[in-house]
């Protein structure tokens, strides 16, 4: 079969070879009008705004002046602190939770997945309200036999932001680890049985790093969603960005300044959260596809 | 001498479907056993039952001396915790037909994993023997290399040091070559050739008739459940007196 075909392309003329040399020919590259059309509409619509929001009646001196404010700065900090820590609770509760839906144990099975009903079902900032008025239900705390607090020390704003925050972030992580430790080959499992460790074991060691690549996606989403969940806190006198920028803006009267204060510290957190979440999931695709190896190992 | 893997009237069911009738079977130490037979006939159920993968509805299975499954106390049989079975399965190392290698971990660290985790032998020396075992599969190179970067037969070679790094007293294979290419075959069956050598038990399930009658001393061969005919591979491969196995044979021959 080859070698009349061989026979044949060894006939062809010089003149036809010609045909055939690309380099003589002139490249007129592809039209690309769309994307100068997208280009004027945007410049347009940006350069639209900017002159709005320079005419418009803000005083864009008092967003300077309250940037770095000192009460800004610690609205800032509680911030930041709140959503490293909700987030924190929210993933080891969400983890362990996940864990139990895997248990062959039907009462923890069913726990959990009551636990998930219930918290996801419920509006944050009610969970919120709810956390910060237990004095109301509970007046004090206690542990039999070691000690006893009122509740309203112990409910402060920030625990119960926490709390709430906290535990309906465990609602919804929970879901996302139980579909990365599900997408993990069930013959990782037998694998590691086979070498005689317990699903406990297995679950920590060789399936949950491994779901941690399709984990860490829509964690580090949720993450984001945190920090401006955050705000809500603000409702129950938890002094973070927001309630900050609104006891200035209560005084001074200057609300879409501080309005932007706080919308430009919320800015800086995502972004600092966007470049962080890059790192980790180059981190977890180590063993994942080849291309990632030498990256990793850098 | 004692069996090293006994199984009396072993049956396993998955709901109505009984995939084994009443296994009897005995494996001396440093035997090598192929089994043979045709898909569906429980090949593989019966490997995942000595490994306890799956337990069995019936009957008894011992390995290493142990009852699988049970502690004895009088006349009572009591269930195994997770933790127990876990510790039981530290006599048998498996191969799979399609690696299961850690997928996170490196070469190396696929060895250690175990005796580290579970053995709780020091890093180093569980390195150590590690570096050893790869060498011994002709693969002390890839030593950082992640199951991606390897070939199929490489993450096979990987996967039988993985399981011998454990120290078995027996070795199961479930088909270990049939996921490769065809010329990736022969280097895991060196490999396995090799261990045969050195007076590890090994029971393992292949299509490859040709290391069956080389390395095997004896070979079974199942259907429907059944091991219907065992004996030397001359007597099984060769002059097979059932039906079922003539048949079989022929068919993978042809
Ligand atoms: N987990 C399971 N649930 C239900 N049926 C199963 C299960 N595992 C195996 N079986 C059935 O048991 C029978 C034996 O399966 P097994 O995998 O042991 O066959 P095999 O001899 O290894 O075949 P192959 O050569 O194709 O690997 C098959 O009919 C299979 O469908
Ligand atoms: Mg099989």
């Amino acid at each position: 079969m080859l070698q009349p075909v061989e026979k044949e392309s060894a006939a062809v003329t010089n003149a036809e070879l010609e045909q055939y040399d690309l380099s003589k020919f002139e490249h007129v590259p592809r039209k690309k009008l769309g994307r100068y059309v997208a280009a004027a509409l945007i410049v347009a619509a940006l350069l639209w705004l900017a002159i709005a929001f320079a005419r418009g009646q803000i005083e864009w001196i008092y967003t300077a002046k309250y940037l770095f404010a000192p009460v800004i700065l610690q609205g800032l900090l509680n911030t930041i602190a709140l959503s490293v820590l909700a987030m924190l609770f929210g993933v080891t509760l969400g983890v362990s939770v996940a864990i139990m839906r895997f248990s062959s144990n039907p009462i923890i099975n069913w726990s959990a997945m009551g636990y998930i009903w219930l918290f996801r079902g419920l509006p944050t900032l009610l969970q919120l309200l709810l956390w910060y008025n237990l004095a109301l239900v509970f007046p004090t705390i206690w542990i039999p036999g070691v000690a006893e607090w009122r509740t309203v020390d112990v409910m402060t704003p920030f625990v119960a932001a926490l709390l709430g925050l906290g535990i309906n972030q465990g609602a919804y992580t929970s879901e996302v680890v139980r579909a990365g430790l599900l997408s993990v080959d069930h013959g990782q499992y037998e694998a590691a049985s086979a070498i005689g460790m317990t699903r406990l074991r297995a679950l920590r060691r060789i399936i949950l790093p491994q779901a941690m690549r399709f984990i860490i996606p829509p964690i580090g989403n949720e993450f984001i969603g945190m920090v401006k969940w955050t705000s809500l806190a603000s409702v129950i006198q938890y002094s973070e960005l927001v309630y900050a920028a609104e006891n200035i803006y209560y005084v001074n009267n200057r609300v879409i300044e501080l309005l932007f204060v706080a919308a430009f510290w919320y800015l800086v957190i995502v972004s600092v959260l966007t470049v962080a979440q890059g790192r980790i999931e180059r981190y977890y695709a180590r063993g994942s596809s080849r291309g990632f190896q030498a990256a990793a190992r850098r | 001498m004692n069996p090293i893997v006994h199984a009396i009237g072993a049956k396993k069911s998955f709901g109505t479907f009984q995939a084994l009738h009443d296994i009897n079977l005995s494996i001396e130490r440093s035997e090598v056993v192929c089994l043979i037979g045709p898909s569906g006939s429980g090949k593989s159920t019966l490997l995942r039952c000595i490994n306890q993968l799956e337990s069995l509805s019936d009957g008894a299975l011992w390995v290493n001396g142990e009852l699988l499954g049970f502690r004895r106390e009088g006349n009572k049989l009591y269930e195994l915790k997770d933790s127990e079975i876990a510790r039981q399965r530290l006599s048998t190392g498996m191969v799979f037909q399609r690696f299961n290698l850690f997928s996170h971990k490196t070469a190396l660290e696929n060895l250690t994993e175990g005796p580290t985790q579970i053995l709780k032998i020091p890093a180093r020396t569980a390195r150590e023997e590690a570096l050893n075992l790869l060498e011994r599969v002709g693969l002390a190179n890839k030593c950082d290399a992640y199951p991606v970067e390897l070939s199929g037969g490489q993450q096979q070679r990987v996967a039988i040091a993985r399981a011998l790094a454990m120290k078995p007293a027996v070795m199961l294979f479930d088909e270990p070559t049939s996921a490769l290419d065809p010329e990736l075959v022969g280097e895991v069956l060196a490999v396995m050739r090799n261990l045969a050598k050195t007076g590890m038990t090994m029971i393992v399930v292949t299509h490859e008739l040709g290391f069956a009658r080389e390395v095997a001393n004896r070979v079974f061969f199942m259907d429907h459940g059944q091991i219907v005919e065992t004996g030397t591979p001359s007597q099984v491969l060769v002059k097979p007196t059932q039906e079922r196995t003539r048949d079989f044979i022929s068919a993978v021959l042809s």
